[in-house]
This record gives C-alpha cells, structure tokens and sequence, in this order.
C-alpha cells in the first residue's frame, strides 16, 4: 500500500510477500466470480441472442421482448413497483424515525423486531394474506360483523401492491432508520435554537441528511419489486402479470429458456437504469448501496 | 407528536405480524381452513413430527445454508482482506462485480445461474446437471457479497500500523493475521456469516431455478406445495421456525447488549 522506494530492504522484502498473499486471498474468490457472476451474465446473453431450435444467432427473442404485449407487462410492473417504493418510504419513514429515537436497548430490539419478518418464509407470509383478504377471509368477516361487505379485497392492483409493501418494508425501514440514527441531535438541537420549528428543521436538517438511506431503501423495495413473480400470482389477477411471471412460465412451463433469457436481458438493463438514475438523485454517493 | 408516533409505529408492526400471527394461529386450529378457527389442537404439531418428507426437507436446507454460509465466511474474509490491500482501481473493479448479485434481481441471478448449468451440462453431456452441488455453488455465489460487505468495513476501521506493530515485535506474518488482524474483524466476519446463513436458509427465489429434483429444500417445496391446498402441518413447522428465530434473536440481542456494557465498563476505568 505505503510503497515509498526510501523503505529499508526488509521491510521491501514484507511487501511483496504481501502482495503475494493478496493475491492468493483473493484468486479463489475473483475466480469464483467470474465462472459463477460474470459468465453467466455472458450466457444470458448467448441465449438471448440464439434461436431456441437452430441455435443460430437471432434477433427474433429480442423483438419479442420489444412487442406491446410485453412492453406492457414491463410498464406494469415497473409502475406497480414505483408505487410500492413510494408507499414503503411513505409509511417507513415515521417508523424509522420513531425507532431512531429510542433508547439503545429499545432501539436494538425493535430494528430485531423489523427484521425478523424477513427471516420467515415469505411464500407462506404472502398466502397469508390471502387468508387475510379473500371473500370469506378474516378482515371481510371481521368487517361483517358490523354487516359491511364483503368487500372485494383480493386479485386486483390494490392487493398485489399491498403485498409488496408488506413484503419490503423492511428493507426501507433498516437503510432510513442506520441513516436516522446517525444524525447529531445537536445538529437538530442547534437548528431549533437558530429558530427552526420542527417542521423546518425535517426540511432543512433531517430530510436532506437521510437521502442516501432512502435512495438505498427505494434500491432495496424497487429491485426485489419488479421482479417478483410469487406475489402477483397470488394476490393478483390475470390483468396483474408481472413481468417475473413472464419468465418464470418461460423457464418452468413454456420451456422457452431464450425467450427468457432475453426477458431477464432486459429486465436487468431497465432495473440498471432505473437505480443509476436513483443513485444520480443521491448524488455521487457509491458507498452507500446497501446499508443493511 | 410523539405519543402519535408512537401509535403509528405499533400499527405498522401489526400491519408486519399480523400475517404471522394468523399462521400461527392456524397451526393450533381443529380445522382446515385458515380463515375460521374451530377449535384449539396441537394435532398438527404431532403430524409434522410423524411427517417423513418435510423433516428431511429442513435438514436439506440447513445442510446448504451451514454448507454454504461456511464457504462463502471463509473465502470472503480471505477476498476481503486482499481487496483491501489492493490499489484503488483494482479493488473499485471488485467491489462493482461484487455488488453485481446485489443489484440484479434475483430471478436474473438463479436464471443465468440455471442457463450456465444447463449450457455445461449440455455441453459435457452431463445427464442431470442440476443437483445439490449446482444449488451449493448457487447459494455460495449470492452469499459471498454479504459476508464482503461486513466484512470490509471492519478492515477501514482497523488501523493497519497494528499488524506492522506485531510484526515488528516478532510475530511471523501469520502470527500478526491470525492473532491481530482476524481478531479485529471477527465481529464482521460473524454477522456476515450469520447473515449468508439466514439468507441461505430462506432463499427460493434462486434455488427455485437451480434445484435439482433428487435434492429439493424446504422453501421449493412450500412453493410446489402453495400450489395445492396447503397442509396444515406446514402452518406448524412455520410456528417451531417462527420460534427458534426468536430465540435466535433475543440471544443476538442479549449478546450485542453485554458486548456494549462491557464497552462501557472499559471506557470508564
């Protein structure tokens, strides 16, 4: 690291047998990498670009991608997912701050507590809210009680929404509430005695130093978001599909793995878009992509 | 305000249990339907235990989740700290092909994962390629970014005249790693490791393109099984989870609360 050329001998010698242990650290893992990260992308690639019965290089999967149909599933999902994203910062926001103002201890158990969710199969946390929400489910007999509905609640837009707020909340409450927690209260201390009442002091203290937990907790909602194919399935109707749908049915029932493949092309160049132009809001800020 | 915030908060955590609770509850249910309790049995809880094909399908996701979590500790430790010594630029190049499975959804990381295996597969005439090994390498691959990314911050925080000074004082090289370096990042390496494994142990998204048929784990499984009216047996094997977890975390918290006093006590004398 430190490699003045005024250093004695030995201490020349322990560098480069440094170096020579950096690169036996880290070969298996760069290997790794490659053969398991990045030729894969590269395979991708291969099938998208390739007919599925000739095996001959085509542009025809890719302009499948391109038709209305498709395109259309796309808007949706990434329609669908946006608003999700902005749910979760909406209704996380408060809770974040909330837990960012606690005591240690009760700080620590509640963030546990934010995370536990996440640590339980989220296929049968989801099936859950079918029995939540369906006709003859628990909030409609609550609900019948007082001899309102039964109210349609399930296998529309609100529903398949409702699931992925439910399901990635989480993951905007832990980034928004390790950026909260690390605001100086004398920061906001010195902003009220300068005059601020509290609504100025969010605006001009807290918000701004937050925004590189919520452009990670937008990343976090978004990408999970608009690729989910489980939620949609089971919340949603026919007119929900979403585009992680699609390509599932490609590779599990259609067996169309280039049709896929090209899907999941270009699903990962508009997610890679979509979190540059995020990231570009937080300014040049690259160290701050996950903050778990 | 604060007491609305309060109010608020409680909500939201309801909002966040309230399909848990209603899991829970099913599992104590006389009745089949999730929607209606009928009345209080712990019948399921004796099923599960006579089931011969879900307990299996646990020890195979632990088998992954321990295998492949202790993989991927102890190759990311070692990548980590040889990405910290690197130049600048190298490591840059790294860290971006590290966050690559971060970023991309995971549907795109288990299907290019699956296309690679099918291609080799297809390619050496492999009959059956998918297997438990193919779903080790899957779930070795999307665990090693975590355990960098606990990992690295540790080794910033470290001041890197410590080793110099062990050396100095006569440790061999590996004496100064092991006994200097590795101590002060054990607490990353251990939540980076805790993290892999929970990961591990919960994944389906990639798993579900990458699995073979003669090893199948538990998450899969409650997928092909949501396809079919859900047997109620599975409602309490999600309530024993739902248990050991949180146990698992007030012990988490326990540990991390002594850890900090002790800090404190430190500090004062």
């Amino acid at each position: 690291m430190k490699n003045k050329s005024s250093q004695p001998p030995a201490k020349c010698l322990r560098n480069r047998k440094q170096r020579a242990t950096t690169f036996l650290f880290t070969a298996p893992y760069i290997i790794w990498m490659c053969v398991f990260i990045l030729i894969p992308l590269g395979v991708v690639f291969f099938y998208a670009m390739t007919d599925a019965n000739t095996g001959l290089f085509t542009f025809a999967n890719l302009s499948k991608v391109f038709s209305p149909a498709f395109m259309k599933i796309f808007g949706r999902s990434i329609w669908y997912s946006l608003l999700a994203s902005a749910i979760c910062l909406v209704i996380g926001y408060p809770v974040a701050y909330f837990i960012a103002r606690q005591k240690p201890s009760v700080q620590r158990t509640l963030y546990l507590l934010v995370m536990l969710p996440m640590c339980m199969s989220f296929l049968l946390r989801t099936l859950a809210w079918v029995g939540l929400l369906q006709d003859t489910g628990i909030i409609n007999r609550f609900l019948g009680l007082f001899g309102i509905g039964p109210l349609h609640l399930i296998r529309n837009t609100g529903a398949v929404i409702l699931g992925m707020v439910y399901n990635y909340l989480p993951y905007m409450i832990m980034p928004l509430y390790t950026v909260i927690m690390k605001i100086d209260p004398l920061l906001i201390e010195a902003a009220e005695d300068l005059g601020c009442n509290s609504r100025r002091t969010f605006q001009k203290v807290i918000f701004p130093l937050s925004i590189p937990g919520i452009v990670s907790g937008v990343t976090m909602v978004f990408v999970p978001a608009v690729s989910t194919f489980y939620i949609s399935q089971k919340l949603g109707s026919t007119s929900t599909t979403m585009i992680g749908d699609v390509i599932e049915s490609q590779f599990k029932t259609a067996y169309n793995p280039n049709l896929g493949a090209a899907l999941s092309l270009v699903l990962m160049v508009l997610i890679f878009v979509c979190v540059g132009i995020m990231n570009r809001f937080a300014g040049s800020d690259t160290e701050g992509q996950v903050v778990v | 305000m604060k007491r609305l915030n309060k109010i608020y908060t409680i909500l939201i955590f309801l909002f966040l249990y309230a399909p848990m609770v209603v899991l829970i509850v099913a599992s104590f249910n006389t009745g089949k339907d999730i929607t209606h309790f009928e009345g209080f049995t712990l019948r399921q809880y004796g099923e599960l235990f006579r089931d011969s094909k879900l307990l299996p399908l646990l020890m195979n996701s632990l088998k992954i989740a321990l295998a492949s979590s202790l993989i991927a500790t102890v190759m990311g430790t070692a990548a980590a700290i040889g990405i910290y010594r690197m130049k600048p630029k190298m490591r840059a190049a790294i860290l971006t092909v590290t966050n690559i499975p971060m970023t991309n959804p995971d549907i795109v990381t288990g299907v290019s994962l699956s296309l690679l295996f099918v291609f080799l597969g297809a390619l050496f005439k492999i009959n059956g390629v998918l297997s438990m090994w193919t779903l080790l390498i899957a779930h070795i691959t999307f665990n090693l970014p975590y355990v960098i990314l606990n990992v690295m911050p540790k080794l910033s925080q470290m001041d890197p005249s410590l080793e110099e000074a062990a050396m100095d004082l006569g440790c061999t090289p590996f004496q100064a790693f092991y006994k200097v370096t590795l101590h002060e990042i054990m607490p990353g390496v251990i939540s980076g490791g805790i993290m892999a494994f929970t990961m591990s142990l919960d994944d389906f998204v990639i798993s579900y393109f990458v699995y073979g048929p003669n090893f199948v784990t538990l998450p899969v499984e409650i997928y092909n099984y949501t396809k079919k009216p859900l047997q109620p047996k599975i409602y309490a094997l999600f309530t024993l989870l739902f248990a050991v977890i949180l146990l698992l975390m007030m012990l988490m918290n326990l540990f991390q609360a002594r850890g900090e006093k002790k800090k404190q006590l430190s500090r004062s004398h």
